[in-house]
């Protein structure tokens, strides 16, 4: 369980844009690291690179490295399906499938992927991520309801439970509280705490006081102006970040003099 | 007592918030008063001519004269933004009402007409050796299914891949060339099709060929390009959030499309799917050139002549025998047996629909 995940001098485009430029951070195993910075500079792209998903997007192309324990995900031949299935994400909006129940959401990366899996064991998975996910004792008694009609906290947790269900090494969050409630997003905090023990953490954020409470190391993104790419500013320990970084843009960024 | 009374009326009076307004009754009574001098109208004017009294004429004087008249009432009651208001719903509901009146009336001529021979023998006899009356349409009834059922097993996986593939994976010319190419099939004459699956199959089995799956094949060219239409965009609908956490699970992109994207668009394919059905069943025009006409019973759709419902409709009609009327009332019936299917196809549909669609709320 549980990887480092290094950038080198990382480009990321948009068919000719080029939305990042020269990233090169090296993510501790089992810790929470936080990028936060301006919208638009590249900190979701960059997350988004780690587990081959800005692919998705037509157009969308990298230059550089991105290593998993020393292995190249960019290299020739890497299935990106096989990335992904080792490094996990939760999105900003919770999404969980609409035609499925708590339950199979829970199972969604075995069920898709057809692989055969005896009840009991679903049920032990179901519930070990659930419990994972702070959830169990709120749908215990319903698993086999619509995940669409919880709450939006609960649905993101059941996202999280998803993902963590296929036992990632890494898991990519991309401003999971965005859209939630500060209880709800308190609730994801905490989890986030515990799920650190296990997992390496990677969260987009824009909010400050999120990055410091829950992180351990923070990563400032910025961006020169509009068209011209995003560039990771400073990278070091959460405490140091905001209390005494050595460059000025980070501080008037933390200090919330901009941005 | 009488100062609780008095206190909220002075606040009525002064609350600048009110307006004039018609009672509910006000457009009814405008509208029995305006049927009421369309219907004298038109009777003085039958009157003077000697002509019948008109009722079309009577109702449409009494519409523009209720137009009008609410209008008016109501410019001066409650003032233009209500007028307004009024004037737009009186076009709206009189635009309802006069596309359901070729729509009613179609309906019930069809069912009066189409009573006479609504009994079991029409459902359970073929035409085989029936001059005169009596006979059925059970040999039209299975050719209509089996040929549209053959139509639909050839055109829906052609048109929902093609919609997959369209959505999924095209882009550029290829994609572009094929969204063109299925909208001028969209327009194509439904003759043109059945001449091209009479050219296809006289290919194969020789000049004068007539056979069921050639009535599939070219119902099939006009079903395809709406099942790929539609297919299309309800698969457009399906949120590209769930195509991410599906991938973000390491599933793979086919059984993603496969598992997530067809499931969530389940719904409104089916539905598409039956209304390309519904489109296709009552065609006449291809199955008159290769499906041909019988009437006799023939269940295999790979040879010989096969009767359909509205070539069975059309054959009654045009060639009826000596007792002509029974042949009309045959025609008739043999159009509300083709209605109904078609009804039943939609509430099957719609049940299909209601069974497979995302479960929402709690």
């Amino acid at each position: 369980m549980s990887k480092r995940i290094e950038t080198n001098d990382l480009d990321v485009y948009y068919g000719d844009f080029k939305a990042v430029e020269g990233v090169t951070i090296d993510i501790e195993p089992r810790s929470v690291t936080a990028f936060i910075g301006p919208s638009g500079c590249g900190k979701s792209t960059v997350l988004r690179t780690l587990n081959r998903m800005h692919e998705v997007i037509s157009g969308a192309w990298v230059d550089g490295e991105v290593l998993l324990d020393g292995a190249n995900l960019y290299a020739p031949g890497v299935d990106p399906v096989n990335v992904r299935r080792q490094i996990g994400m939760v999105f900003q909006r919770p999404n969980p499938f609409p035609t499925m129940s708590i339950r199979e959401n829970v199972l969604a990366g075995v069920l898709l992927n057809n692989r055969r899996m005896s009840r009991s064991d679903q049920d032990d998975l179901v519930e070990r991520s659930l419990r994972g996910a702070n959830l169990w004792n709120e749908v215990k008694d319903r698993l086999n309801l619509p995940g669409s009609g919880l709450s939006g906290g609960q649905q993101q947790r059941l996202c999280i439970a998803r993902a963590i269900a296929v036992s990632p090494e890494v898991l990519l969050m991309d401003e999971p509280c965005s859209a939630l409630d500060p209880i709800s997003t308190l609730a994801i905090e905490d989890l986030i705490e515990e799920l650190k023990q296990e997992y390496t953490i990677v969260i987009v954020t824009h909010n400050m006081q999120q990055a410091s409470r829950v992180s351990d190391r923070t990563a400032f993104f910025n961006i020169a102006g509009t068209g011209k790419p995003g560039k990771l500013i400073e990278y070091d320990d959460t405490t140091t970040m905001f209390s005494t970084p050595k460059v000025q843009a980070t501080e008037d960024y933390v200090s919330g003099r901009f941005g | 007592m009488t100062a609780t009374t008095t206190a909220p009326a002075r606040r009525e009076a002064a609350n600048p918030l009110t307006a004039g307004q018609l009672p509910l009754w006000g457009p009814w009574a405008l509208i029995g008063v305006a049927l009421a001098i369309g219907a004298a109208v038109s009777a003085l004017v039958a009157g003077a001519s000697g002509t019948d009294f008109s009722i079309v004429a009577a109702v449409l004087i009494a519409y523009v004269l209720y137009l009008v008249a609410i209008t008016v009432v109501s410019q001066q009651i409650e003032g233009g933004r209500k007028a307004a208001d009024r004037l737009v719903t009186g076009v709206v509901v009189g635009a309802f009402v006069l596309a359901l009146v070729p729509l009613v009336s179609l309906v019930s001529t069809v069912i009066i007409n189409g009573a006479a021979r609504f009994d079991l023998q029409f459902f359970t006899w073929t035409m085989r050796n029936v001059v005169g009356e009596g006979g059925g349409v059970l040999h039209a009834i299975i050719g209509t299914l089996l040929v549209t059922l053959w139509a639909a097993i050839i055109s829906v996986p052609v048109g929902i891949f093609t919609a997959i593939y369209l959505v999924e994976y095209g882009r550029g010319r290829l994609s572009q060339a094929i969204t063109f190419f299925v909208d001028v099939m969209t327009g194509i004459p439904s003759i043109v099709a059945g001449l091209f699956a009479y050219a296809l199959f006289a290919l194969f089995a020789g000049e004068g060929v007539r056979a069921g799956i050639g009535g599939a094949v070219a119902l099939s060219l006009l079903m395809i390009p709406t099942v790929v239409r539609s297919t299309e965009e309800m698969l457009k609908l399906v949120p590209n959030d769930l195509r991410e956490a599906s991938y973000a699970l390491g599933v793979p992109k086919w059984l993603t499309i496969a598992k997530v994207v067809l499931p969530t668009a389940l719904a409104g394919i089916v539905t598409g799917v039956t209304l390309a059905i519904a489109r296709v069943i009552g065609e006449t025009a291809p199955l008159l050139i290769i499906a041909g006409f019988t009437t006799n019973m023939n269940y295999n759709v790979f040879d010989g002549r096969m009767m359909t419902l509205p070539v069975f409709a059309y054959n009654q009609y045009v060639s009826p025998g000596v007792q002509e009327q029974a042949y009309f009332d045959r025609a008739w019936t043999a159009a509300l047996v083709l209605i109904l299917i078609v009804m039943l196809l939609n509430v099957i549909a719609r049940i299909i629909a209601k069974v497979f669609a995302p479960k929402a709320g709690r």
